[in-house]
């Protein structure tokens, strides 16, 4: 049951026929919306457990205290002073991440999201190390 | 005629990834070949060891690229046996979703590197433009498209929505068509025929002698497959047939692979169509009570082996992995000799080697601190000198 | 003038110059129809002028262990100079620059030395890779040499005569035998994908098997003419084809014949990238196989047919 040619129509349908490659850097390419990609801080609800530093498989992620910290509420008379809360910032290397997400799922207060970005990639290694305070 | 030894490896154009095969060439029939490992060798099991659990599950997963459910489920299952835990039923359900999923992105993976091989461009780029949608189904479930990372310690890391499964079960629907198209594009074409029928041979008792594994074996007639055999995950609550063929050739094995096509497919239906209902994971603590555990599962490329000590703490004390493509590496040199040079792209492609699986053991000389190549008897002499001092002596044999 | 003149023709046209572009310009042609018919988007109009000019620039390397430095270097201009010494005997309008009795079997003759070129140039090269290919150029061209011949030598008994220019000016004359020679065409596109050594005769060169074949040691400039001749040989092949079988410009001149020639080679173009997409690459002993037992046959019987025709109706 040799056939031979076989792809023959199949050929001469795709003369007529837009081809499949996505003109990517033209055309921005579609990401599902539970992507994996950069990782988002949001310092207001950090509270430095470092759960994160300690999940991530390849040491991405550093939690270091900010250099800024918020002044202490002043104190209310008759009572003991309270601490203002700590704030931290968040040292993301999207060189050593593997964008696996398992900081964002640990995360106990959900300061770590992943984001749709992606296009990450830079001839700069200082863009590489994002910063986020 | 004069013999002259060609390089395959470890660049070449016709392996993706490094390894040499050197081969011995009267005119254009090989008298011999060697296989030679080590070229891909990363330090995993290694690295494995200084690492806690979950945090090797995405090392496990990037020790292939293509085969990085099965890893990470057989490590998986090694951790739970050893934590003791019960896995919820919805769970394994979507284990067994991904570890499908993957079998058909490999094996069209395979169909057009097969093309590619065979010089046959056309069946390359047209399996590869419709792998994009198993892919897209993978990307949809779990954010990525090759290092899926859907498995996490005690079950899985995302459920499956109604309209996740209505978008898989579409594109499943046309990935259907096209294979039913591919098997008749490739058991009609002749060129395609020409370049696969009576290449490659294996008869059914040299693939037994050579434990080939996975579809190589299935195409001599082995009925060999962990899902029937040793039923994990939900396997044996769902209904599939195992595919053999029994030309023992690479047309088998393309035949084989186009089939088992199908049979994914029916089980992504069965597994997506009666998800059971309930939580997708369970709690495990970070540390695991000491023991030993092995696993297999049916790669996609075959058995893959997984052994697994724990010491009582978050880190593993060993981690073992017997890679499918390591098995059937012993089954290429028998392939090989005799053959055309002209096959020899395809018939090392026909196994579906993935040397980054396989490529974890390296020998080095830290004595002299440098790098050195043993031949076959320095390795004898070795391991005779070694057992020698544990009071064994192999040299009379 | 009168001496200029025919400078011109063998500089510019339709000599190295048009060659050269319409040769890569074919090249863009045959990649970019595969490109469509795979569904891909295939190269930009100018990759071809632009990896020419590129490898111009780049630093040839002339392996230390090749066995003859001389012949490595001058083998690409030999291979280069056939083709287009070829092409001034292939009628491009009405008539060939330069046309005689017996120009048929000199063009022939002039397009098998690119082969032995080829096979030379993978000789002297060090490489194993080269010899294996060298030993594959020389079998291929006792495989496909005979049916092209075969099936060139069908038209020139139909018409009566060895001249390119007279066989297509005996297809202008009488349109209908056009079709007569339908077998020995399809003979001829096959043996000339073997004899440009493409897919699925790309054997000497496959590059899953033996890295570049009998290129592989090749660099620079001397690989780009070596690939420009290549290219040059598909516009040769294609004009040969097109007075053989096709009828030339089919008796019109000027920029009528200049279209029509132009058309008559894209379409052949065409066919010969339909037969690259349709396949896979054959061994070497299969090619053999098929090229003596279906394609000479075919070719044979096309010779039998333009016999009886021509004495049963000429």
């Amino acid at each position: 049951m040799k056939h031979p040619a076989r792809v023959f129509s199949e050929v001469i349908k795709h003369l007529f026929k837009k081809p499949a490659t996505s003109r990517y850097p033209f055309e921005k390419a579609y990401i599902f919306p539970n992507f994996r990609g950069r990782i988002v801080f949001d310092g207001e609800k950090c509270i430095g457990c470092q759960m994160c530093v300690r999940v991530c498989p390849s040491k991405a992620i550093e939690i270091p205290l900010s250099a800024e910290q918020p002044p202490s509420p002043a104190q209310v008379e008759g009572q003991p002073a309270v601490a203002a809360r700590k704030k931290f910032d968040c040292i993301m290397k999207l060189d050593h991440c593997v964008y696996c997400g398992q900081c964002a799922e640990v995360c106990p207060k959900k300061a770590l999201a992943m984001s749709q970005d992606f296009e990450l990639a830079s001839v700069n290694k200082a863009d590489l190390r994002r910063h986020y305070k | 005629m004069s013999k002259i030894t060609i390089p395959l490896g470890p660049q070449h154009p016709a392996l993706k990834e490094p390894e040499n095969f050197m081969l011995v060439l009267e005119g254009e029939q090989i008298s011999g070949a060697t296989v030679n490992l080590g070229y891909n060798h990363r330090g995993m099991e290694k690295a494995a060891e200084g690492r806690t659990y979950i945090q090797n599950l995405y090392l496990i997963e990037r020790v292939c690229g293509i085969c990085s459910h099965s890893h990470t489920t057989t490590y998986i299952t090694n951790v739970e046996e050893l934590a003791k835990a019960e896995i919820p039923q919805r769970a394994l359900a979507i284990r067994t979703l991904f570890a499908e999923l993957e079998r058909v992105h490999s094996h069209l993976l395979w169909l057009g590197v097969a093309g590619y091989e065979m010089g046959f461009e056309t069946l390359f780029m047209y399996t590869w433009r419709d792998r994009e949608q198993v892919l897209d189904c993978l990307e949809l479930l779990s954010g990525n498209r090759v290092h899926y990372s859907i498995n996490t310690l005690g079950g899985v890391r995302r459920d499956i929505s109604a309209e996740q499964k209505a978008e898989v079960l579409k594109r499943i629907k046309f990935l259907e068509e096209r294979t039913q198209y591919y098997i008749k594009l490739a058991t009609q074409e002749p060129t395609v025929l020409a370049r696969t029928a009576n290449v490659g041979k294996l008869p059914y008792d040299v693939a037994i002698e050579r434990g080939a594994v996975g579809p190589t074996a299935r195409a001599s007639g082995v009925a060999r497959d962990v899902r029937k055999d040793d039923p994990y995950l939900i396997y044996s609550q769902l209904d599939f047939n195992v595919i053999t063929h029994n030309t023992n050739d690479v047309f088998g094995r393309l035949v084989v692979r186009a089939l088992e096509l199908l049979e994914s497919y029916k089980i992504i239906n069965q597994v997506l169509n009666n998800l059971p209902e309930g939580p997708v994971a369970v709690k495990i603590p970070m540390r695991i009570a000491p023991g030993e555990a092995v696993n297999h599962y049916e790669a996609p490329r075959g058995e893959d082996i997984h052994y697994l000590k724990s010491n009582g703490t978050d880190k593993p004390e060993r981690l073992k992995v017997r890679a499918p493509t390591l098995a059937n590496l012993q089954s290429v040199a028998y392939m090989l000799e005799g053959g055309w040079l002209a096959d020899v792209p395809l018939v090392i492609a026909a196994i579906d080697p993935c040397m980054s699986c396989t490529d974890r053991a390296a020998v080095w000389n830290p004595k002299k601190g440098k790098t050195e190549v043993y031949s076959w008897e320095d390795m004898r002499k070795l391991g005779i000198e070694h057992y020698k001092r544990r009071g064994v002596d192999f040299g009379r044999l | 003038m009168d001496s200029i003149l025919p400078l011109a023709y063998i500089l510019i046209f339709p000599g190295f110059l048009f060659l050269a572009v319409y040769g890569l310009f074919l090249q863009w042609v045959d990649r970019k129809l595969c490109a469509v018919m795979q569904n891909r988007m295939g190269p930009p109009w100018f990759q071809g002028y632009a990896d020419f000019i590129k490898l111009l620039a780049k630093e040839v390397i002339v392996p230390d262990a090749s066995t003859h430095k001389t012949m490595f270097r001058v083998l690409p201009f030999f291979a280069m100079a056939a083709v287009m010494t070829a092409m001034i005997l292939i009628p491009v309008g009405r008539t060939a620059l330069c046309s005689f009795q017996g120009d048929m079997v000199v063009v022939i003759y002039l397009l098998t030395i690119p082969t032995v070129t080829f096979f030379l140039a993978g000789w002297s090269s060090a490489s194993p890779y080269s010899t294996v290919g060298s030993m594959r150029v020389l079998t291929q061209l006792f495989a496909y040499e005979v049916p092209l011949m075969l099936s060139l030598i069908g038209p020139a008994i139909l018409a009566g005569t060895w001249n390119l220019s007279e066989i297509s000016a005996f297809y202008a004359a009488n349109p209908a035998f056009i079709p007569a020679q339908l077998l020995g065409f399809l003979a001829a596109l096959i043996a000339l994908q073997g004899k440009l050594e493409r897919m699925p005769f790309d054997i000497p060169h496959a590059k899953n098997e033996i890295v570049g074949g009998q290129f592989t040691e090749y660099s620079g400039r001397l690989l780009d003419f070596f690939l420009l001749a290549v290219d040059m040989e598909l516009v040769v092949g294609a004009a040969l084809v097109n007075a053989v079988f096709l009828g030339g410009s089919l008796g019109l001149a000027g920029w009528a014949g200049a279209a029509m020639f132009l058309g008559k080679t894209l379409f052949v173009t065409f066919l010969l990238a339909l037969l690259k997409v349709l396949m896979a690459r054959i061994r070497i002993e299969q090619m053999i196989n098929f090229c003596w037992k279906y394609l000479a046959p075919v070719a044979m019987a096309q010779v039998a047919f333009d016999i009886f025709l021509k004495y049963k109706l000429g």
